[in-house]
């Protein structure tokens, strides 16, 4: 019994003196302190090994824990309700964060939102792109455009198929998916006009076992490489690859999980972004309210080339990576979508920063399949 | 898994008169001391765990302390969990009494959050926030009263197994909802996350003044002292006990016990339709996929914790509130994964689980020595 008295008066004392921690981090300006260590807080939707997104942020809070005078503090499984709003001022409150990463798509608005205006001394950035001027100045956010990684895939897959069918699993049909759908397309019918993508919406953004059931469904017609775009591709990936065919993935690298038959990769490369903002901080810089961009500014990446890409895909897809880094357009009229519309007319090009490309609501000619 | 409670054992043989005012103490002592057991046992084999990952359990437990009731701000972030928790146990303790185990609350608390934003829809712009928060505050009530009325409806009448309808509804009900939230009642202005529109700050329940807590809290502690009163201090309630201890027994005297079953399950749905109703009009603002959040899930660990009885219910959901508030700073500052805090709560409810088979078998809680 005296062991459990010990360790209540340690307890007390203990969490007295986090509680001054809390009370001093939120009375002084941390964003003023020149080159004061920094506490960085990030919050994920899901597990931070999910093979997917939140794998992708994972891997940069790794990185990030290595500069001097950052520490990270990391929580998973966070949903989006008000428990993401406490988990936020638990990290400012008991672990005297500075700057917040929060990482899912529904923490924006109110949460964080409501976490900005309460607290102005922290910095807060949200990862899609979804800040504008009406929102506080202590927040932002940062994105990358992941659909040039999805171009990329499509020129290697274009190269690596011989039944020129490739089938993608998407969750949502919304924006950013049909993006990478198309640009996957586009890039496939870049380097193979016969190609084309079967695509199938599962409707959910977790749904294993539905995305396993799409996976055998589109090998079962034909498509001989498959990609996603789902929280964790993990279960299309290793479906496909126990199948026999070829697969490209999304997010994070995928590449462990596809030995025989990995082409290459959409992923992102949020550590550019993380790194930026510690080292503004440090040096007492005020942060961008909005960052975002492609391979131009290093925020995307192609996984590296697995065993089931040929020389031609890989020649010509890092061919593509020159031209997306010179900024060159994905979509160019005329083109059409599958319904035969003309959705961008002749002598029209939408460059990668056009923000026509986000409000993305049809699937170009050459996707096999419906939005609705 | 069973509900019983301290009534279900047989009456002690009583040695005098006047040891008879000890023997209740003891008794009612009993409902408090053996979950107390259990849970410090479950202490006791996480702490186990804990050292085979080669953690220290005293940082751990420290670090519950500090987040769940260290600082007015833990307390903060263990209340607001608490309140949504408090209307989900309730979906799981009112059937129980008669002995129907709902673990389907979250289709409840969904529906009925994704109701109140539908049925705001027409009044917003000229409605006063009173009269749309009345008509959504009804509104989830009768829908999460349907929803689970309609489980006690296909137990009763149509003899499915209530556990196992409720869980499937659960998926219906996230279906129903992403079907008119991704269709008909789509928010246009909101392209890349599917969610009903927005009803406005102005028509937003706002806080307990002074605090960070919306008013849920004090409602969900109002509302289990009223379905306390009800379960233990009417005729309904007593022959909903009744029903629970014995069908037979009840049907020979005359009660109606299809309609038991199926006015409390519906009594519980409606408490479950609150916590949807909040978790519109007080945090999210709107209808959206982020309404399954798991409030409906671990309810049900409350209910079981507090043995199904509604008072005992609110501290319960303020200590599950408090492990779920420092759950957090575990992962943060032990480098913990998240699924350490479900570990300790999955030994909890298998301890507990177990813990039911002492009741009534411990003398010293039947006034002998």
């Amino acid at each position: 019994m005296s062991k459990f008295d010990l360790s209540r008066r340690t307890l007390l004392k203990g969490s007295a003196a986090l509680g001054a921690v809390g009370l001093t981090s939120g009375i002084l300006p941390i964003r003023s302190a020149l080159a004061a260590p920094l506490t960085i807080g990030i919050v994920y939707v899901g597990p931070r090994d999910d093979f997917g997104w939140n794998q992708a942020h994972a891997v940069a809070a790794e990185a990030l824990k290595t500069i001097p005078d950052v520490t990270v503090v990391e929580e998973e499984n966070v949903p989006e309700t008000d428990s993401v709003s406490k988990s936020m001022e638990s990290m400012i409150q008991l672990d005297g964060a500075g700057l917040i990463f929060a990482t899912s798509f529904g923490y924006f608005d109110p949460f964080m939102l409501d976490m900005a205006k309460k607290y102005p001394d922290v910095e807060f950035r949200h990862a899609a792109g979804l800040w504008s001027d009406a929102n506080p100045t202590n927040a932002g956010s940062y994105y990358g455009y992941l659909d040039q990684g999805h171009y990329i895939d499509g020129v290697a897959a274009g190269l690596s198929t011989t039944s020129n069918k490739l089938g993608f699993v998407a969750a949502k049909p919304i924006g950013t998916v049909l993006l990478n759908i198309n640009s996957f397309l586009m890039g496939a019918r870049k380097v193979n006009p016969d190609a084309t993508v079967q695509v199938i919406f599962t409707g959910e953004w977790s749904l294993p076992v539905r995305e396993a059931e799409a996976t055998n469904a589109l090998i079962d017609s034909g498509a001989d490489v498959i990609t996603c775009h789902v929280d964790s591709p993990k279960v299309v990936i290793e479906t496909a690859e126990g199948r026999g065919v070829k697969t490209c993935g999304h997010n994070a690298s995928q590449a462990p999980l596809a030995p025989n038959g990995f082409i290459t990769g959409a992923e992102y490369k949020w550590i550019t972004i993380y790194q930026q903002f510690a080292d503004m901080l440090a040096k007492g810089e005020e942060l961008p309210n909005f960052v975002r961009g492609g391979y131009d500014k290093d925020f995307v990446q192609n996984t590296a080339y697995g065993a089931g890409a040929t020389p031609e895909a890989i020649a010509a897809a890092d061919a593509a990576k020159a031209d997306m880094k010179a900024l060159k357009p994905i979509f160019v009229g005329p083109l059409k979508d599958n319904e035969g519309n003309v959705v961008i007319p002749a002598g029209t090009e939408h460059a990668p920063y056009d923000v026509w490309l986000e409000q993305t609501g049809f699937l170009v000619e050459g996707v096999v399949g419906s939005i609705t | 898994m069973t509900a019983t409670s301290p009534t279900d054992v047989p009456a002690p043989d009583l040695a005098t008169e006047g040891s008879e005012w000890l023997t209740r103490i003891a008794r009612s002592a009993e409902a408090v001391v053996i979950p107390l057991i259990a849970m410090v046992s479950a202490a006791v084999l996480f702490s186990i765990f804990l050292l085979f990952l080669g953690k220290s359990p005293v940082e751990f437990f420290n670090l519950l302390w500090v987040g769940g009731y260290g600082s007015a701000f833990s307390w903060t972030n263990t209340l607001v969990r608490a309140g949504p928790l408090i209307f989900t146990a309730l979906c799981v303790a009112i059937p129980a009494r008669l002995g129907i185990v709902v673990i389907g609350g979250e289709g409840a608390l969904v529906l009925g959050g994704f109701t109140a934003a539908a049925i705001a829809i027409p009044f917003l712009g000229w409605g006063a926030p009173w009269l749309i928060q009345a008509v959504m505050f009804v509104t989830a009530a009768a829908v999460g009263a349907a929803w689970i009325g309609f489980v006690g409806v296909l137990r009763h009448y149509r003899g499915v197994n209530e556990t196992i309808a409720s869980l499937l509804l659960f998926y219906i009900a996230v279906a129903i909802m992403n079907f008119f939230v991704e269709g008909a009642l789509r928010d246009p202005g909101n392209p890349n996350k599917p969610s009903t529109p927005a009803i406005g700050d102005a028509n937003m329940v706002g806080d307990i003044p002074g605090t960070d807590i919306h008013w849920g809290l004090v409602f969900a502690i109002v509302l289990a002292i009223a379905v306390w009163v009800l379960m233990n201090r009417t005729r309904f309630g007593f022959a909903a006990r009744i029903t629970g201890g014995n069908v037979r027994a009840a049907r020979a005297q005359g009660l109606p016990v299809g309609r038991l079953v199926v006015v409390s399950c519906a009594i519980a749905g409606a408490c479950a339709g609150l916590a949807g109703f909040f978790e519109v009009a007080a945090i999210q603002g709107r209808a959206n996929a982020s309404l399954a959040a798991g409030y409906g899930f671990t309810g049900i660990l409350v209910a079981f914790l507090a043995r199904q009885n509604p008072l005992a219910i609110i501290p319960v959901a303020i200590f599950l509130g408090g492990i779920a508030a420092a759950g957090g700073l575990v992962q943060r500052r032990m480098g913990m994964p998240d699924a350490t805090v479900q570990v300790l709560q999955g030994l909890m409810f298998v301890v507990l689980l177990v813990s039911e088979t002492l009741y009534g078998r411990l003398p010293f809680f039947r006034g002998k020595r």
